[in-house]
């Protein structure tokens, strides 16, 4: 230790003590997590996983504005009881292009990271609309508006360029169109390009058609497109059942 | 005072006077809390030797503790302590358990696991776990289905066939029902005789004169009803079409309605929509084999097995 240095300097040199105090508290989270964006195994190298496309991405938007992630969780911990009741444990892969993601912690309702493919549209549909016609013992709000509501995809093309700031890969140029050709295959590269967005929206919602009915696209079209793709974009049959133990 | 007076005497003061007079004493920390910080680090250090801790380059230091696990190949490994290598050895001690009776399940045909007393109770336990979580959102918690979406397992009446086989093929594929709009082919009026023949074949009130006209008509090339639901209006279990004459009805709320005007109504509704719903996902890929094997047992054992 300097023999000069002197707590009074820091008492009385408000600005030194704010520097000082933001670097001694940012050590704990930097210990923590700046070692991540470093370490290879951090976000595991798995197939299958892409950025939602613009209805699953507007379905997402929605599950936020209802506040579904206050009782649901998206991430299945690597506990035998989960693994039994939702399925193989989540990957960090999994949600690299959720922004923010939804892992959550609290679960009033179940958690919801693969609920993609386990009901059918219908039951999503009938379920959101009045749960307890479909669990007697729900204590879900009911969300009758989804169906009635219009979606609006006219702001589509401006949400899909925020993510693309923060790193998820919609194209807007065509070198990046190339690039996601390459990484996802063509059908997904062109639901990603951000041009495309509305008639992606239109054609995936008509050919869906995941609120049974085809006068409109609706809120409840791109909330179910959203749900019934969580958690299958990667096949776990792919892969060994300690393929992605070594990872951590 | 005097206390105030003593602590003068004893400690010192960190050196410096504020506004003049005010000043600051330099106690030194009480010797628990002291002790405790000595602890909290030793602690640190103990348990980064035997956890996974620092990061070092493009990877970490794993710690001393190992998991020993058998992966789906029959290997033994070894990892550093994770909770990914945990789940695997607590999966083995559960299969260690299980085995035997899983084991079993795959060995034996149905009919055999259907006569075996001990293996009925396994189904049982371990089906009724698969079912709650898998089916009874969809088929309610007892397999009485729910009028309007999804079948009653409960009953003998079977859309895709009530034997294990076809239990066992639908549980694995899934299924999604069809029927056409009649709407746009047929008036009104054909459609409220043919839902009069249908209500007659259950022995629902109906009127004589509109459900003839039904009958001819629903084996007509017009209507065509027959190609699906067959000449005896029973139903083809290889496509999943309904059988009309039992009473038993899944899409037409007929008994929900309290008049005879009211059920033909309901069945005229479904003949006019049509059904594009009735979708079962397949779980081929989410469960197992053996999984699947017992919930074929359990849903053929819920009442109405064939």
């Amino acid at each position: 230790m300097n023999l000069n240095f002197k707590h009074e300097w820091v008492e009385t040199n408000i600005g030194l003590m704010v520097v000082l105090t933001m670097l001694a508290i940012s050590i704990g989270g930097l210990v923590e997590i700046a070692p991540l964006f470093f370490i290879d195994n951090t976000i595991e190298k798995v197939d299958g996983v892409r950025p939602y496309t613009p209805l699953e991405q507007r379905g997402r938007d929605i599950y936020q504005r209802e506040g579904c992630y206050l009782c649901h969780s998206q991430m299945i911990r690597p506990f035998r009881d989960e693994k039994l009741r939702y399925g193989h444990y989540s990957l960090a892969a999994e949600s690299q292009y959720d922004h923010p993601f939804q892992w959550g912690s609290k679960r009033t309702g179940p958690d919801l990271a693969r609920v993609g493919g386990k009901y059918s549209n219908e039951w999503h549909v009938q379920h959101l609309t009045a749960p307890r016609s479909m669990v007697p013992e729900s204590v879900m709000p009911n969300y009758p508006w989804l169906s009635k509501t219009p979606l609006d995809i006219s702001d589509i093309t401006d949400r899909m360029k925020a993510l693309r700031e923060v790193g998820v890969p919609y194209s807007l140029t065509d070198a990046e169109y190339k690039a996601n050709v390459a990484k996802f295959g063509e059908t997904v590269a062109k639901q990603l390009h951000i041009p495309n967005a509305q008639q992606s929206i239109v054609e995936q919602a008509n050919f869906g058609n995941y609120d049974g009915d085809r006068s409109g696209i609706s809120e409840m079209d791109a909330l179910v497109a959203y749900l019934q793709v969580l958690g299958t974009m990667v096949d776990f049959n792919k892969y060994k059942d300690d393929t992605f133990v070594n990872d951590r | 005072m005097s206390e105030q007076k003593l602590q003068s005497q004893t400690v010192q003061t960190t050196g410096h006077a504020w506004d003049g007079d005010l000043q600051e004493y330099n106690n030194p920390l009480p010797v628990w809390w002291v002790y405790t910080f000595y602890i909290t680090v030793l602690f640190a250090i103990v348990y980064w030797v035997i956890y996974p801790s620092w990061p070092f380059g493009k990877t970490w230091i794993g710690g001393v503790s190992n998991v020993t696990y058998v992966n789906s190949d029959g290997q033994t490994k070894t990892h550093a302590w994770n909770t990914r290598a945990l789940l695997m050895a607590d999966l083995n001690k559960a299969d260690a358990a299980q085995k035997p009776y899983f084991d079993k399940v795959a060995a034996m045909s149905y009919a055999q696991i259907a006569k075996d007393p001990e293996m009925s109770g396994f189904i049982l336990s371990a089906g009724k776990a698969l079912f709650a979580d898998n089916c009874a959102p969809c088929h309610q918690a007892g397999g009485q289905g729910k009028l309007g979406f999804f079948p009653n397992l409960t009953d003998d009446d079977w859309l895709y066939g009530g034997t294990f086989d076809k239990i066992h093929q639908t549980i694995t594929g899934g299924r999604h029902g069809y029927m056409p709009t009649f709407s746009e082919v047929l008036s009104g009026d054909q459609i409220d005789q043919l839902a009069n023949y249908v209500a007659s074949l259950s022995g629902i009130g109906h009127d004589a004169a509109k459900a003839a006209a039904g009958n001819t008509l629903f084996h007509s090339e017009t209507a065509a009803c027959y190609y699906c639901h067959g000449v005896d209006a029973k139903g083809r279990k290889e496509i999943g079409s309904a059988n009309l004459t039992d009473d038993i009805w899944l899409w037409a709320n007929v008994p929900g309605a309290a008049t005879a005007e009211g059920k033909v109504a309901a069945i005229h509704n479904v003949i006019a929509s049509g059904l594009n719903k009735g979708v079962m996902p397949a779980w081929g890929g989410r469960l197992s084999p053996e999984q699947i094997k017992v919930l074929t047992v359990y849903v053929h054992e819920l009442g109405g097995g064939q």
